[in-house]
């Protein structure tokens, strides 16, 4: 099975705090830590395992610049066999389906059975591998947290509401966006990463992928970053720790939270 | 604007999503004077009960009552729609993991914009809608134009409109024959229920509720000891599942329990709107986290900014001491 898993280096939500810049055209990223999108790294996983259980090999690509190297080559530590990235100035500016249209070439240059992309991203639209899809007419399956190997197919469980799984059967070639939660990835060692430091990988621009600027002319256009008003907002308790602890155990006892 | 607005339907059990009459009213801050048109497809007796019961939010109900979309199959739905839909409409969808799976490929097939997650709509400039959406896990909002002159695709999440009042006395029509036939690439097989474990959350009063932050597994047992001080139940959000720390019953959220405890402690746990879906009942709710950004801290009553890895162990002791 060649497989082909679309990743996308992002910064790292759970070791950041996301603050907005001062004229709110974009966050502050002079101390981001950034790593793989966390979906992305399910999916490298499970395209592994599945190279393992069948043969073949897992190509990682992403669009992204320079930086974007570390994340491919860290995820040929993990397991993937070859890495390309998709480089080019008019990247930058593209919209979901213009990403997805720059993944449409380089998958048509190859010769793909399975592609996996993350869930989502950094920006929550979960669009890029259903847009891929529908461009290749492929079938697709979104939210997937369990893949089966059939003949020329697949069984494949994605995630719906309430604690719930919906089975499909899918037919190969087919784009999968994998959930989180799906396998357990694998740690990836500083050894690992040594390894494949000098690994070439390729880098394609837009006319590599025989596409126009046009073509990937964003119709979606973000105009700002805002700190979000979702709600009034919690009474944050302030004092020493003796002083909100006692606070606390008052406001949870006439709540009845202490029983 | 000249432009059509179609909102799809979701429905159990012959009963409309809640989703159905937000997104009449997401669809009147795009056009407060659009003649709004519900899609309503499905198979048997449920397809008529839902186009009724949605009939009063909208001008129009088209209704699709077809064997093959008895279960909604996101690839013959999206076939189904490029059949029926006038060029450059608007298609609001739920963002639930049907809006998800379906809409992404619907954009590219009608070839329109896409707005997936959408919280908020400031309105229509020309070509341009204006949107408001959230970025980094809810960290960020951002304010985003979207180009309709094409049509356009949007995902709107539950819970950000008001419900529409019924009062637009919309009349069915029965555009099955529209819908054509379409034969997809995936089939859908069958839903295999969630499993259940020993412990209810659901019926629980008092959860105490771990995400992320807890940072390791050993460091659970600082929760079970707060639980057990308080007379409470273990529960989590999604990452602890997924790192298999805790069993899949235990998870708040849209992918796991929906729980209506009287009093709930979110411990490390960001606030993701689909964590937040899983909470019903307006609970007490207390958040402790050492991120001051986090958005759980817009929608508990009362916050605690701190590592709760010190700050869990004094609690306990202090609730002990007390008994």
């Amino acid at each position: 099975m060649e497989i082909l898993v679309c990743v996308k280096r992002v910064p790292d939500t759970s070791e950041n705090e996301i603050e907005v810049n001062k004229d709110g055209t974009d966050i502050k990223r002079d101390d981001l830590v950034y790593s793989v999108n966390e979906w992305d790294n399910y999916a490298v996983e499970e395209a592994i395992q599945i190279v393992d259980r069948v043969g073949g090999s897992v190509t990682v690509v992403t669009v992204g610049d320079s930086d974007s190297e570390e994340i491919l080559r860290r995820e040929m530590a993990m397991g993937a066999n070859n890495g390309i990235l998709l480089s080019d100035d008019a990247f930058a500016t593209t919209d979901g389906k213009g990403i997805a249209t720059i993944l449409k070439a380089i998958v048509q240059k190859g010769k793909y059975d399975l592609i996996l992309t993350g869930a989502q991203a950094d920006d929550g639209a979960g669009q890029v591998g259903g847009m891929l899809a529908a461009m290749l007419d492929m079938p697709y399956a979104s939210l997937v947290n369990k893949i089966e190997d059939l003949d020329g197919k697949l069984k494949v469980g994605r995630e719906i509401e309430g604690g719930n799984q919906e089975m499909n059967e899918i037919d190969l070639p087919c784009v999968l966006s994998i959930q989180t939660g799906i396998n357990e990835p694998r740690y990836v060692g500083i050894r690992g990463i040594r390894k494949v430091a000098s690994v070439d990988i390729p880098v394609h621009g837009l006319s590599d992928l025989g596409i126009s600027a046009d073509a990937i002319k964003a119709k979606v256009k973000r105009l700002d970053y805002f700190v979000p008003e979702l709600g009034k907002g919690a009474e944050i308790l302030e004092g020493s720790n003796d002083e909100i602890i006692e606070k606390l155990i008052e406001l949870l006892k006439s709540k009845g939270g202490i029983k | 604007m000249a432009q059509q607005i179609f909102a799809y339907i979701v429905h159990k059990d012959g009963v409309p999503d809640d989703s159905a009459m937000e997104l009449a009213a997401a669809a009147k801050k795009i056009d407060a004077g659009a003649a709004l048109t519900a899609i309503v497809m499905g198979s048997g007796d449920n397809v008529d009960k839902v186009a009724n019961a949605v009939a009063s939010a909208y001008s129009e109900v088209w209704k699709v009552n077809k064997a093959e979309v008895a279960y909604p199959n996101a690839e013959i739905i999206r076939g189904m729609l490029v059949n029926m839909l006038p060029k450059g409409s608007i298609v609001l969808v739920p963002h639930v993991t049907f809006g998800m799976d379906l809409s992404p490929g619907l954009s590219v097939k009608l070839d329109t914009a896409y707005v997936a997650d959408v919280v908020g709509i400031d309105g229509v400039s020309g070509s341009s809608l204006k949107i408001v959406r959230q970025e980094y896990s809810g960290q960020v909002s951002t304010h985003v134009e979207c180009d309709i002159s094409a049509g356009a695709v949007i995902n709107v999440r539950g819970g950000c409109f008001k419900p529409e009042e019924a009062n637009a006395g919309g009349k069915v029509v029965d555009k099955t024959a529209d819908a054509g036939s379409v034969t997809a690439k995936r089939r859908f097989l069958e839903v295999v229920k969630g499993e259940v474990g020993e412990v209810d959350i659901t019926k629980a009063d008092v959860l105490v509720s771990v995400g992320r932050g807890i940072g390791e597994q050993d460091n659970l047992e600082i929760i079970r000891d707060l639980a057990k001080a308080m007379g409470a139940e273990v529960s989590c959000s999604r990452p602890i599942v997924d790192a298999k720390w805790l069993e899949k019953p235990r998870q708040v959220g849209t992918s796991g329990q929906t729980v209506k405890p009287k009093v709930y402690m979110a411990l490390g746990i960001s606030g993701s709107f689909q964590h937040l879906g899983g909470i019903k009942g307006s609970p007490f709710m207390v958040a402790i986290n050492k991120n001051s950004k986090a958005p759980i801290f817009q929608v508990a009553d009362v916050g605690v900014v701190a590592d709760m890895l010190e700050f869990i162990p004094e609690l306990t002791d202090k609730i002990n001491d007390m008994k």
